[in-house]
């Protein structure tokens, strides 16, 4: 789309009213989708991206695999472990993503409790990883239960309170629908729909506050998850009392640094769906958010620290687990630390950029050690997932990537909805003038679209 | 108004209420951490008279109606590796070449813990400790998340993965609907031609194992395991080496893995009633004269 833009730069694409011929007319929904381009065009521009090719393989490979998984079994996937039951779906897909996509609560709390308004050209993107992280963490544990057709039956049939996977399976999915709801409004603007978009406004702070206290617990509980193996997870890795903690504190800057990375992507590869607001305030922003990472991270390290401190864990970094925690820490804390806060006091906003990618990988690494790679430690011999699991794996996270993109094309979420109320009323500071747009919308709606 | 009497009376009333919540309250800690059910049966193992025949095996493949194995019971060449319980194998024996000793054998089965971390980590609550001590499961609401399987100190429970649409988890239940409800041993207990294991209640069975240990101080190391371990378990054992030499973890917590994640549990119900009034607390400070208290989207209309 980049280069189809560069090459046409006169396509109008859809985020208002059409400004060509039949100026004011709404765009209709195959227009939207199509992004405001002809069928034709919109193939064109398709084919000449090469990540769609990359798609077209990884999907025309994996896409059986995964169909094979649920025709010939767990086993035939993932060769059946059984000392090591979780593996790459869950200890990457599940454990792996879900710290990453805190940006939702972050972000949505960031604004609607903290009243940081300068973070809005954020606030959307924040939540649309959020979401879209935790959607396909269940798609990932979908894959890797052995019956995934009972995945309501914590809720419906057979409680387990005790649990803390009963906890993860409420919180997770209690939620995800606090998340659809924040991430309606924008879904909302995109279909037209500003009623909809009213009222879930009006629950912006109570999404936000019910966002925090369900991101505390189950990011918490996700650690709290490997308490219950404590002989199985290499003690450098393991503490009985503070791993919630760990777990939690690192979910903190995982999910601001995975803010600052998507959007640089966002900027480096498809600006044209950005409006000024974004691409003006970013530099300021992922500073930022680099200063609330940097926070997040010596926090994490201290805790960790912390931690083998409480239980006299020094003489096992003298081994070669030690040197690979010592790996871990150095690379995706320390390294992170120094890169995120040199970037802030010099203003550079690369050593920032480069910070959050070795935040995020360490955040990545750190639930991989946890729950594959020192996994049943004692055992000597390190658990490798046969190629299935990895083609599963890859292909379920390229849809994750391809559906995230065809959000953004659309759905304004880097750039704002204009409306054709803005048309009727200037919606200035006054607040006399609000009813009076929504009094203007209402009755726009109740006219025959497109005239 | 009241008057000097029906305060004092009311007083009275609210502090017998308040001790009457304080023994309750007590109850509910002492049952915090459980024991064990009284009658419970278990069993005592003692390796120093195993001899590895592996007709335990063979019993319980007939006892459970489990699969041919890949090799027969009598096949020897099985105890060139350690082998762990499998979704066709609910015990297996194996073989412990340890230095100044000859060779031990070792059972491996479900231990049927006291309180069980299959059980507590599971969240649809598909296993259930009888009263008779067996550990046993639900397949009809087992969702197949597997955490029994992380949580099992033992490393026990198996996943018939090869299932596509109906796999299970397969583990030793201590022949419940066969034997144990009514008060027979297990089939392992039964055709043991050395006399390894004896089947009796609990208490009696730890009784029996500092007996002999006392009776025989240089035969074996002078530890029941099982006892405590993770909260204690309804099978035992009994060795002449460091049960670390024969695969058994002898670092293990004496607490019940439950009790690993109640802290944690406890907090929940505390983030869940002082979260919503401290962040909006939180809100109300932040966002005080700042004059853009309603709704700070005003600027979604701005034309281009």
């Amino acid at each position: 789309m980049k280069q189809y833009l560069t090459r046409n730069p006169n396509t109008q694409l859809v985020n208002s009213l059409r400004t060509d011929n039949d100026k004011g007319r709404r765009w209709t929904l195959v227009e939207k989708l199509l992004l405001g381009l002809t069928p034709q065009q919109y193939l064109a521009q398709t084919f000449k991206n090469p990540l769609n090719w990359f798609f077209a393989i990884v999907f025309a490979v994996g896409i059986p695999v995964i169909i094979g998984r649920f025709i010939f079994g767990l086993e035939w996937a993932t060769g059946g472990p059984q000392s090591n039951a979780w593996g790459l779906f869950l200890g990457f897909g599940l454990f792996g993503m879900v710290p990453l996509s805190s940006s939702g609560f972050q972000m949505g709390s960031a604004v609607e409790v903290f009243g940081r308004h300068d973070m809005e050209p954020l606030e959307r993107l924040g939540i649309l990883n959020g979401i879209l992280g935790y959607f396909f963490a269940v798609v990932f544990l979908m894959v890797d239960l052995g019956q995934p057709w009972r995945l309501p039956y914590p809720m419906v049939v057979s409680w387990g309170p005790a649990s803390v996977l009963f906890l993860v399976a409420w919180h997770v999915a209690t939620y995800l629908s606090v998340q659809a709801a924040e991430m309606s409004t924008s879904f909302f603007e995109w279909m037209g729909w500003p009623a909809g978009r009213t009222v879930i406004k009006k629950m912006a702070l109570g999404l936000a506050v019910a966002g925090i206290i369900l991101s505390t617990l189950h990011q918490g509980a996700l650690g709290a998850l490997s308490s219950y193996a404590p002989g199985k997870i290499h003690p450098l890795w393991y503490s009985s009392s503070f791993q919630w903690l760990y777990f939690f504190v690192s979910s903190l800057p995982g999910g601001l640094c995975m803010v600052i990375v998507v959007s640089t992507i966002v900027i480096k590869t498809m600006a044209w769906r950005c409006d000024d607001n974004f691409k003006l305030n970013l530099d300021k922003l992922h500073i930022s958010l680099a200063k609330g990472a940097s926070m997040g991270l010596i926090t994490y390290l201290t805790i960790r620290m912390i931690g083998v401190a409480h239980d006299n864990k020094w003489a096992y970094l003298a081994t070669g687990w030690g040197a690979w925690w010592m790996f871990e820490i150095g690379f995706g804390v320390i390294l992170s630390l120094f890169l995120l806060t040199t970037g802030v006091r010099k203003n550079n906003i690369t050593l920032i950029r480069l910070g959050a990618w070795t935040t995020i990988l360490g955040v990545v690494l750190n639930r991989l050690n946890v729950y594959l790679i020192t996994f049943n430690w004692k055992h000597g011999e390190i658990e490798i997932p046969p190629l299935r699991e990895f083609m599963i794996t890859i292909t379920i996270y390229c849809i994750y990537i391809a559906t995230y993109r065809f959000i953004l094309y659309r759905w304004p979420i880097l750039f704002r909805w204009k409306t054709q109320y803005s048309e009727y009323a200037v919606l200035e500071a006054t607040p006399a003038a609000i009813p009076a747009a929504i009094a203007a919308v209402a009755e726009l709606e109740a006219c025959p679209v497109g005239k | 108004m009241i008057d000097r009497r029906d305060f004092l009376k009311g007083c009275l009333a609210c502090g017998v209420t308040a001790a009457s919540i304080g023994v309750v309250g007590k109850n509910a800690l002492a049952a915090g951490s459980f024991e064990g059910y009284p009658d419970a049966m278990g069993v005592l193992v003692d390796l120093t008279r195993c001899v590895g025949c592996r007709s335990c095996e063979a019993a319980c493949n007939n006892e459970q109606k489990l699969p041919d194995p890949d090799l027969p019971f009598d096949d020897q060449s099985v105890f060139k590796e350690e082998r762990r319980t499998t979704a066709k194998a609910y015990t297996v024996v194996n073989k412990y070449e340890v230095a100044d000793k000859d060779t031990l054998f070792r059972k491996m089965q479900c231990n049927h813990c006291n309180e069980p971390a299959c059980l507590t980590s599971c969240f649809v609550n598909a296993y259930t400790k009888t009263k008779e001590g067996a550990v046993i499961y639900n397949s009809k609401v087992c969702v197949g998340c597997r955490n029994c399987m992380i949580a099992c100190p033992f490393n026990i429970p198996a996943y018939s993965y090869s299932s596509p649409t109906n796999p299970l988890i397969k583990k030793c239940i201590f022949c419940y609907e066969t034997r144990l409800k009514n008060g027979r041993p297990p089939a392992c207990v039964e055709i043991c031609p050395q006399q390894v294991m004896t089947f009796g209640h609990r208490s009696d069975l730890i009784e029996m194992g500092h007996e002999r240990i006392k009776n025989d101080p240089s035969k074996y190391v002078s530890k029941i395991y099982g006892e405590k371990e993770v909260g204690g378990t309804s099978w035992m054992y009994l060795s002449s080496v460091d049960f670390d030499k024969i695969g058994l973890d002898n670092h293990m917590q004496n607490e019940p893995i439950i009790s690993n994640v109640k802290d944690f549990l406890g907090m929940v119900p505390m983030v869940l009633s002082i979260w919503p009034a401290l962040f909006t607390g939180i809100h109300l400070l932040a966002t005080k004269n700042k004059g853009e208290h309603g709704d700070h989207d005003h600027k979604e209309g701005d034309q281009q």
